[in-house]
């Protein structure tokens, strides 16, 4: 026999509050094991400077992410390191410092300006600049090319009356 | 005739940098780690816990270090080559555990086999992180001065240690 849904909901909430009212117990009756779980990503401000450092790196098992975002394990392990690094009262340059010198350049969504990367910084607007140069030289070669028709007194009056026909059979 | 020349160069160019750059594989970053010092660590072996190892053991010898994980696909792809690569006895190589539980990783050695002249257990992968690891397994090529020379990222490959590996051990052990 089948149970009608709603019974079956209100079976299924009863029992999650009953979880939850479990759980609180617990953690009421020892809070120190809660504490144990995380203790420095409760500290706001640990983990405030975490997640803006995080977010201008990239975690390189899923390269399209950052490592503030990423579900990678490595991702997980490396924010654990972060946070102690703060804990220990490290600046952002002397963590960011920590992750170029293992990991490279690349771990940074905003690379150092230098040699290596001086065509990744400008290469753009290079492009850009040869793009806007191009267009003007052909637009004045072409300038040139279409050279102003001479017309002849007759031709310029035809011209005239042609232009003043269209005219009158455009408006209304 | 300059008018097509021009975009089919262009064109060509274009193409041979996108044929380059997608043949390029994204995930080989260059370690920064490479001519500089092995960051020291010690870590407890896998088949004697209470014995520990650290680099400077391997002081005067050029040798691998091969990050590896019983949890980790790839490795099983590269392990019959570091076998192979072990019975020539040409480099020693020390296997990194990578945050892994001992039991399957001694089961793992068990069933195929065991080229590691010892192997040493990062469990909660702070050494990786150390040694820049992001992709189980990579390899690491150190000379007698302790300075890391190569760094395979991904399975080693025959066509790599006979390529790049083997010739410079040689090298290296001149």
């Amino acid at each position: 026999m089948k149970k009608p849904l709603t019974t079956e909901t209100q079976r299924h909430r009863g029992f999650l509050c009953f979880a939850l009212l479990c759980v609180l117990c617990v953690s009421a009756v020892n809070p120190v094991s809660a504490k144990e779980a995380a203790p420095l990503a409760q500290d706001e401000a640990v983990e405030k400077r975490m997640v803006t450092i995080t977010e201008e790196l990239r975690c390189l098992v899923c390269q399209n992410e950052s490592l503030a975002a990423s579900r990678a394990d490595l991702a997980q392990d490396l924010r654990r390191e972060i946070r102690e690094q703060i804990g220990q009262g490290k600046s952002d340059k002397e963590i960011l410092d920590f992750m170029v010198g293992r990991y490279g350049d690349f771990v940074r969504y905003r690379p150092p300006l230098k040699g290596t990367t001086l065509l990744l910084w400008f290469g753009p607007f290079a492009l850009l600049l040869a793009g806007v140069a191009g267009l003007v030289i052909i637009l004045r070669r072409r300038a040139r090319r279409v050279a102003p028709a001479n017309l002849s007194a007759e031709e310029q009056k035809k011209a005239e009356e042609l232009l003043k026909l269209g005219e009158s059979e455009l408006k209304p | 005739m300059t008018r097509f020349l021009l975009p089919l160069g262009i064109f060509i160019v274009l193409v041979a940098f996108l044929a380059i750059g997608l043949n390029l594989n994204p995930r080989e970053v260059p370690s920064p780690l490479i001519g500089k010092p092995a960051p020291a660590f010690s870590l407890p072996r896998l088949h004697q816990p209470e014995a520990k190892f650290a680099p400077q053991d391997m002081q005067g010898k050029v040798w691998l270090l091969n990050v590896w994980a019983s949890w980790c696909v790839s490795c099983r792809q590269e392990h019959p080559i570091l076998v192979e690569l072990a019975k020539t006895g040409l480099v020693p190589i020390v296997g990194l555990n990578y945050k892994d539980q001992r039991a399957d990783a001694l089961k793992w050695l068990d069933r195929f086999g065991d080229p590691y002249t010892l192997s040493i257990v990062d469990a909660e992968g702070r050494v990786g992180i150390d040694y820049g690891v992001y992709g189980v397994p990579e390899t690491y090529l150190i000379d007698k001065a302790g300075a890391i020379r190569f760094k395979q990222i991904g399975p080693v490959t025959q066509d790599v240690l006979e390529k790049t590996i083997l010739p410079l051990v040689a090298e290296l052990n001149k």
